[in-house]
């Protein structure tokens, strides 16, 4: 049976088309940003450069396509139509009559619909491994940048050991089949994941110490929503069946955020020891306080401009770490939409067909440019101040 | 200084001791064990006989004997050959001691390579030829690009070059190997035609048609980087008041940017050239992959999925030898070429 096909300009078109969702949200949220620019602080001042508003609209319109991807996809991503096997760009679906805008790939799935549902676990993976790693980092790297001395030796000794890993040798080692049948990822989750409840707790302690009214119920809560969390993901034992991830999901998430977090260790560290020497710390310590206080409540806000930048790149770092996963076929499951196996599928294929390969490496690569975008300008207007 | 240099070299032995301990720990867990059991005997073998193969090759004594046995510190045994009761070689291709001798890393000794049936070190240093060639083109190509290109955006900050240049070199630090490569090959690989996109053929002779698109997609995603680094060194270093005096005086531009910028904007380049190493690696692994390039890399993932232990295990100790390395020449060479940094 001979396919039909659409005109490149009914591509353009359609896919414009299925994107609304998109330009809708788009449009209301930079129209609302843009109007109240001048209220929303750091945020707002983002819109003062082009580059500024690049770099939000690429990761905005990334978000909403992930938020909305059941709507704009019109296709199941791992559904196969074995007549549309390789079909090139603007294949009209026979049964259904909607267009394979981007084509089939060799197993005769829309890469189009691919592409769409691939940024869903790319957006849910890279920001929550980043933040993850910001909390292991950061709780190790204030008391080795503010106490120095033996906890900063051990602790430097570590991270260096580490980043001494080629990060590929790392995901070699750490994320294989056979890793799933110890106990180690879960054991490392384990470690990880007490790492958020420990920082809150001890935030909200220093804080509110003699006001107990207001720790109770905040120690609470994270204790609560802390331990209802830590049981999903590491023991896998959410009451409420709500909170549930794959053991080859978790186990790329562990391996991500130990290779990350050594980076975020460093970082920490250096500007801890950097604001240490500030008056308003001296000020505290002669007041009285104690360090975890000052850590927490008097160096930690003051450094928040290098580290948002930080986590920026880091987010596009962590992006450019998961397609490298799926690009040698760790860990995700092989019919995985993300962009990296996508784009290892198809680069074996690129003598006789290219485009398949070609929406998930711009899909990727616009994520991240997008990402270091925002980085950039938000670098240049907290230079500013 | 020597004492310096000294105590940097300390930290990285006992840091290779642990890495390479970490990474033995993690190849001799079981599951990968009875991987490579089923790899290396014939199809449908029974649990039993996986078993004796493993103890039959050595694989079952304690981890530290056998930790100490690959590091040369413990006389490596003879395994018994169950027929004869007489001590045997681990493997028929490759000539392990039949009598107990201290022959490891320490000596020398690489050991064996289950995959390739030959030993670790026949493997390993013709492949660390084949990537030091890549390298080297890389880095001819990607070092005068990253620096012309963060002089130029450097020394007039704010311009419309400097936005341009500061856009494209973010625009690489966004396009990793493996989007780069596909995209290169796209263009001139299948629609151009103009470059061969396999360098399976480059391990006989390097031409410009096989060596290109992988030198050019490695060079790519450093560039960026480094641009980035050396014009952020460039504008700080023109707003010093030695230049404005320069300027003052009467000098050009170009003679000011040449003979007084130059020389100390590119101080800090160095060191993230130097720590880019790191970086490359991973690179290598991915380009020597996508492009059929018989190097380092491709011998690490062949190592790595066939839970080649021997070779894996050389394989890690020589890319975290690398890494450290880099960083010791990095600091040692800051502190060589800023006279007003000393090393205490």
């Amino acid at each position: 049976m001979q396919l039909e096909y659409i005109g490149a300009f009914d591509v353009v078109l359609g896919v414009l088309a299925r994107f609304w969702p998109v330009w809708v949200a788009l449009v209301v949220v930079m129209g609302a940003s843009f109007a109240y620019k001048k209220r929303l602080g750091l945020y707002g001042q983002l819109f003062d450069s082009a580059v500024g508003i690049a770099g939000v609209g690429i990761c905005l319109f990334w978000l909403f396509t992930a938020i909305f991807a059941s709507t704009i996809a019109p296709f199941n991503p791992l559904a196969q139509v074995a007549i549309m096997k390789d079909a090139l760009p603007g294949a009209v679906e026979p049964q259904s009559g909607l267009v394979y805008l981007f084509g089939g790939d060799k197993l005769a799935r829309d890469v189009f619909s691919r592409m769409v549902y691939g940024s869903q676990i790319v957006l849910i993976i890279a920001p929550a491994a980043t933040g993850f790693a910001l909390m292991v980092g950061i709780t190790l790297g204030l008391p080795a940048g503010y106490y120095g001395g033996k906890i900063d030796t051990v602790l430097s000794f570590l991270a260096n050991l580490v980043l001494a890993f080629p990060v590929i040798l790392l995901f070699y080692l750490l994320v294989t089949p056979g890793i799933m049948d110890t106990p180690i990822p879960y054991a490392m989750a384990g470690l990880f994941f007490l790492f958020p409840i420990v920082f809150f707790s001890v935030l909200f302690w220093t804080r509110y110490k003699k006001r107990p009214d207001r720790l109770y119920i905040l120690l609470g809560l994270t204790l609560i929503i802390g331990g209802w969390v830590y049981a999903g993901l590491v023991f896998d034992a959410d009451p409420f069946r709500i909170i549930h991830i794959d053991p080859n999901q978790l186990n790329i998430f562990v391996a991500v955020v130990f290779a990350s977090s050594p980076g975020v260790f460093r970082i920490v560290r250096g500007l801890v020891m950097d604001i240490k020497t500030r008056d308003y710390v001296a000020a505290a310590q002669t007041r009285g306080e104690s360090p975890w206080y000052i850590m927490l409540w008097e160096i930690l806000p003051n450094a928040r401009g290098p580290l948002i930048v930080d986590a920026c790149l880091r987010i596009g770092y962590t992006t450019i770490l998961l397609g490298t996963l799926g690009y040698f076929g760790l860990g995700l499951a092989p019919e995985s939409p993300d962009w990296g196996t996508a784009i290892k599928d198809a680069s074996r294929l690129l003598r006789s067909f290219i485009h398949p390969a070609l929406p998930p490496t711009i899909a990727l690569m616009s994520f991240v440019l997008g990402l270091n975008l925002l980085a950039d300008s938000l670098r240049e207007q907290s230079m500013k101040d | 200084m020597l004492s310096f240099i000294l105590r940097r070299l300390g930290t990285m032995a006992l840091t290779m001791l642990c890495l390479t301990l970490v990474v033995f720990f993690l190849i001799n867990l079981d599951p990968n064990l009875k991987k490579l059991a089923i790899s290396q005997t014939e199809m449908h073998t029974s649990a039993e006989q996986l078993e004796s193969w493993l103890v039959n090759h050595g694989y079952r004594q304690n981890f530290f004997s056998r930790y100490g046995q690959w590091l040369g510190i413990v006389p490596k045994q003879p395994v018994i050959d169950p027929a004869t009761g007489a001590p045997a070689k681990r493997f028929s291709f490759c000539n392990d001691p039949v009598v107990p001798t201290f022959s490891g890393v320490l000596q020398g000794d690489f050991g064996c390579s289950t995959k390739f049936k030959t030993t670790v070190a026949s493997k390993l240093f013709p492949a660390l030829g084949a990537t030091g060639i890549l390298m080297f083109w890389v880095l001819v190509v990607m070092v005068p690009i990253s620096l012309l290109i963060g002089i130029l955006a450097g020394m007039r900050e704010g311009t419309r070059t400097d936005r341009t240049l500061s856009v494209a070199s973010i625009a690489s630090t966004a396009t990793p190997e493996y989007v780069s490569g596909v995209i290169f090959t796209v263009i001139f690989a299948s629609w151009l035609g103009w470059l061969n996109g396999s360098a399976a053929s480059a391990s006989r002779g390097i031409t410009f048609y096989n060596f290109t698109l992988p030198v050019m997609t490695l060079a790519i995603y450093g560039i960026g980087y480094i641009a980035r680094m050396t014009r952020a060194s460039m504008v700080e270093v023109m707003t010093q008041q030695y230049i404005r005096t320069a300027r003052l005086k009467g000098l050009s531009f170009g003679s000011v940017v040449v003979k007084h910028a130059l020389r100390n904007a590119l101080i800090a380049p160095f060191t993230v050239i130097m720590l880019q190493f790191p970086w490359l690696l991973t690179g290598v692994v991915i380009v020597e992959v996508m492009f059929r390039y018989q190097g380092f890399g491709y011998t690490l993932v062949e190592a790595a999925g066939n839970n080649d232990i021997d070779l894996l295990l050389g394989c890690s100790l020589v890319s975290v030898f690398i890494v450290l390395i880099t960083q010791l020449i990095s600091d040692v060479g800051y502190a060589f070429l800023n006279p007003r940094i000393r090393v205490q």
